[in-house]
């Protein structure tokens, strides 16, 4: 048919122009959906990556974190951003795949609670750099006290998505045990308020506070955030995803890639949560026999499998693979940054979003500095990262709008936050935490999450309401005193100049009514009774 | 029926204060809470006697005891005597405002704002049965205007001399009634006293010396008549012992805030009707039946009025002892309009006196009680 042909001819003649582009062109194009989207952005995300993987890196070796961060203004609008940390430090080979490479790290494959997730971050911003600068990036990385570190000057090569490796050397890193040191040369602007760097390094101190982080922004006006506690945070556990969790295409790939003999032997070691006789039950009502070869499974077959996981009951996941921060730590974080009157947290009980464990945290700082006729103010954690963009697109911002504030003796406009002296801290731990995108600005409302931070934000509230109530009865028993002491003297003033008393007198009965009026026992009578005369 | 003469000397009144005092000072001595006792000032604590024609009493009060709460109450109103007695002993008089003034003088017992002092000053009056002028206390706002067929006898204030203040003689003005009236005389050949809402239909019958031809004496209320207003009528209507007509919108403000409180009182000053009131008034106009014959032009009432016509049907006592009221109500509700007392000049300017005026005071079976 000619129809036919002349389709076949464009088809060929599209086909010339069709190639792969590689990720780093891609991301080249759309950069926005990394956080690149303006210079301010650019700046504070590339910052946030850094430290994010720095403290990761402490974490995985059970040490302090030491943090240096380094904000140096080159000319208007171009910045060197110098993060240094004593984590492990990075063995020499790896280094340009981890720095020049998008899309490679060891997170993304794992099932575990961790602050970056993706792997994108660190090599985004490397390629940001290149882009807006056209500088490469300079990495110091040393593993062992006893030998030397290795510097690289790194590119990224964005057709083919590989480092360039543009220099490198051993160098002497005096006075440091192992640790990694980024320098990254950006176009980007600096500001101050509530989306600043500054802010999310107070932010980030106050969720972990085992770290030291030393803060050097453009002006050298060095900011320390010291440590508030010893206690580090328990490493999370790696667990295999729960079948809850897993999508049809994933689970196509698992076979697929799957070396294990029978579908008995590939559900019970892949997944969480899956014995032989829950594995027989899925295969049974698929239709699948047990002992069929995962890879050879046809499109057909995977598509009964994965309904048949929905409709059999599977034990929840395992949830000690989360590391809350903990009630106590999470108070001792808002202490150290926010001086305010008083001070609670709740961490819930760890709980499941679509097959994916996750807990809940959430601490109140009410009072002291905090400025009272202003809305509360929300701070935003996900594995302890600070989140400060698209506040009203997140769970957490429309579960503390939706939150019944007066209960807890707050005012509080119809649908808005309530106003009052207050920091609302709300932390989300999991495994994977869903954000509405790659940006990982805001969290997605899973009904689940939506109704575990209510619960917090309940907990912590009724503990505040208590406070509230006693230190109203407080200020009203002192105002009462106040008042007493205020007009007994007006009491004898007037008396006195009524019935010409002596001054005598009229110290007489105030010192009388001042007995009288404090001495609480006997109910003084109701202030106005109405009765028939 | 004839209006008391409440005038107590300053001794006297001093007495009252002092005795009160006492008490407080002598149960503070002995260790018992002292307490204040007023009459509740509120319509719910009200009774109406036709017979003695006007609001009073029906004996609710309530005590304050002094305590935490009511301390600063407590103090205030003793200061606020202090202040009656300093200014009966010298015989000079505050109005409502400078005595406002004089309390920022008392450190943290003083008003904030004017309404605090003067409910202080309503309870004083209140506790003690005397009214505030009596207490050297005055209100700020005018009495009213006068024109007409009357001499006022008052004294010179520097000389004491006697003053005769003709009223026909004010031209296109008028007289204006003091602040208090109780020492006032009063000569008149007058046949009755024509009490008006507005200040502009008092204006036009007294320009076109309605007084003259209908031997009159016009009064303009402004309004809400001020106690001075009434106690002028009162004790006018008593001792030379002419009707008093109250000419007014026809709507519900007029009813039962304009002409109710110069007929009985007002139910916040229970306490001293008996002396503000005058019984003797009667509802010439506008009647709602007026509103019909009249074929007068009308506004919709409001949902305040409909609320007002409601609340005067359910809880006056005035209103419950006058059937002719309870019907008049009904039946402007039910027509839903209210029509002021300038709307007569739809038929002309002059109406008022030549047609409206002469027909309705020859009729009297077109009044309301």
């Amino acid at each position: 048919m000619a129809t036919k042909k002349k389709e076949q001819n464009h088809a060929e003649r599209l086909a010339q122009e069709q190639k792969a582009i590689s990720v780093s062109q891609f991301f080249e194009r759309n950069r926005h959906l990394l956080g690149f989207d303006n210079p301010i952005k650019a700046l504070s995300t590339t910052i946030k990556e850094l430290v994010d993987n720095s403290l990761d890196a402490c974490q995985e070796i059970n040490i302090l974190p030491e943090l240096t961060i380094q904000i140096k203004q080159k000319a208007e609008k171009k910045f060197i951003i110098i993060v240094e940390d004593n984590g492990p430090g990075i063995v020499k080979e790896q280094i340009p795949k981890v720095f020049a490479k998008l899309l490679y790290g060891s997170k993304f494959s794992k099932m575990r609670q961790s602050r970056g997730q993706q792997g994108i971050g660190v090599s985004a911003s490397v390629l940001y750099g290149q882009l807006t600068t056209g500088k490469s990036s300079k990495i110091t990385s040393k593993i062992d006290p006893k030998k030397p570190a290795h510097f690289y000057e790194l590119h990224i090569d964005v057709n083919t998505n590989e480092p360039e490796i543009v220099q490198e050397k051993e160098i002497e890193w005096l006075n440091k045990d192992h640790g990694i040191k980024v320098e990254i040369e950006l176009e980007g602007k600096y500001q101050r308020g509530r989306l600043s760097v500054d802010e999310y390094l107070k932010q980030t101190a106050i969720s972990n506070p085992h770290a030291n982080i030393t803060y050097i922004p453009p002006d050298n006006k060095v900011v320390k955030y010291l440590r508030g506690t010893k206690e580090l945070p328990k490493e999370p556990k790696e667990i295999q995803p729960h079948p809850y969790g897993v999508e049809l295409g994933v689970l196509i790939r698992m076979m697929k890639a799957s070396p294990s003999k029978t579908l008995l032997h590939f559900f019970t070691t892949s997944f969480s949560r899956i014995s032989a006789k829950t594995a027989k039950e899925i295969c049974d009502k698929a239709n699948v026999p047990l002992n069929t070869k995962p890879h050879t499974i046809n499109h057909q077959q995977a598509d009964a499998l994965f309904n048949s996981i929905a409709k059999t009951k599977i034990m929840a996941p395992p949830t000690n693979c989360l590391s809350p921060i903990g009630e106590d730590v999470l108070t001792k974080g808002l202490k150290k940054e926010i001086n305010a009157e008083f001070y609670t947290a709740a961490t819930r009980p760890p709980t499941v979003y679509r097959g994916m464990p996750f807990q809940i945290e959430c601490a109140f700082a009410y009072g002291g500095d905090l400025k009272g006729d202003e809305l509360m103010k929300i701070m935003r954690f996900a594995n302890r990262v600070p989140l400060q963009y698209m506040q009203s697109a997140c769970a957490i911002f429309k579960s503390s709008q939706q939150t019944a504030w007066k209960n807890y003796g707050l005012s509080q406009s119809k649908g808005a936050l309530p106003t009052a002296p207050m920091v609302a801290m709300i932390h989300i731990a999991s495994v994977w935490v869903p954000f509405t995108s790659e940006s990982k600005e805001a969290i997605a409302h899973y009904p689940e999450i939506v109704k575990e931070i209510k619960l917090a934000l309940q907990e912590c509230g009724r503990k505040l309401a208590i406070y509230l109530r006693r230190k109203k009865k407080d200020a009203e028993v002192e105002r009462k005193k106040s008042y007493i002491i205020k007009y007994i003297p007006h009491m004898g003033e007037a008396l006195k100049e009524l019935l010409e008393l002596t001054d005598a007198q009229s110290k007489e009965i105030q010192v009388i009514l001042k007995q009288q009026l404090e001495a609480p026992p006997e109910e003084p009578k109701v202030g106005t009774t109405v009765k028939t005369k | 029926m004839t209006a008391k003469k409440q005038v107590r000397t300053n001794k006297e009144t001093i007495k009252v204060i002092d005795s009160s005092a006492k008490d407080v000072y002598t149960k503070i001595l002995k260790k018992k809470s002292p307490e204040m006792i007023f009459p509740i000032r509120a319509l719910s604590n009200v009774k109406y006697d036709p017979k003695k024609g006007f609001f009073e009493l029906l004996g609710k009060y309530k005590t304050r005891a002094l305590n935490v709460n009511t301390i600063k109450a407590f103090a205030q109103t003793l200061k606020m005597m202090g202040l009656s007695k300093n200014l009966l002993n010298v015989n000079d008089t505050a109005t409502k405002r400078e005595a406002y003034y004089v309390s920022k003088n008392w450190g943290d017992a003083r008003f904030k704002e004017q309404p605090e002092s003067d409910t202080v000053m309503d309870d004083v009056e209140a506790m003690f049965g005397i009214n505030r002028e009596q207490l050297g206390f005055i209100p700020e706002e005018k009495g009213g205007a006068v024109a007409g067929e009357l001499v006022v006898i008052d004294k010179d204030p520097n000389t004491g001399a006697k003053l005769k203040i003709d009223c026909t003689k004010f031209g296109s003005g008028a007289y204006s009634v003091p602040t208090s009236v109780e020492h006032l005389g009063f000569e008149t050949k007058a046949k009755f006293i024509l009490a008006i809402e507005t200040a502009g239909m008092f204006e036009r019958l007294n320009k076109h010396g309605y007084w003259k031809k209908a031997n009159c004496i016009l009064i303009s209320m402004g309004g809400v008549p001020t106690r001075a207003c009434r106690r002028f009528i009162r004790r006018l209507a008593d001792e030379k012992g002419i009707p008093v007509y109250a000419f007014c919108d026809g709507d519900m403000y007029a009813f039962f805030n304009i002409y109710r409180t110069l007929k009985v009182g007002s139910g916040n000053a229970a306490h001293l009707n008996e002396f503000f009131c005058v019984p003797q008034a009667r509802f010439i106009g506008i009647t709602p039946q007026d509103i019909v014959d009249y074929k007068l032009p009308t506004h919709p009432l409001k949902d305040v009025d409909i609320k007002r016509a409601k609340d005067a049907l359910k809880n006056d006592p005035f209103v419950k002892q006058h059937k002719e009221w309870q019907k008049a109500i009904q039946q402007q509700v039910k027509s839903g309009q209210r029509a002021e007392q300038q709307a007569l000049a739809k038929w002309g300017l002059n109406y008022v006196i030549d047609k409206y005026l002469p027909q309705k005071l020859k009729n009297d079976k077109t009044w309301l009680p």
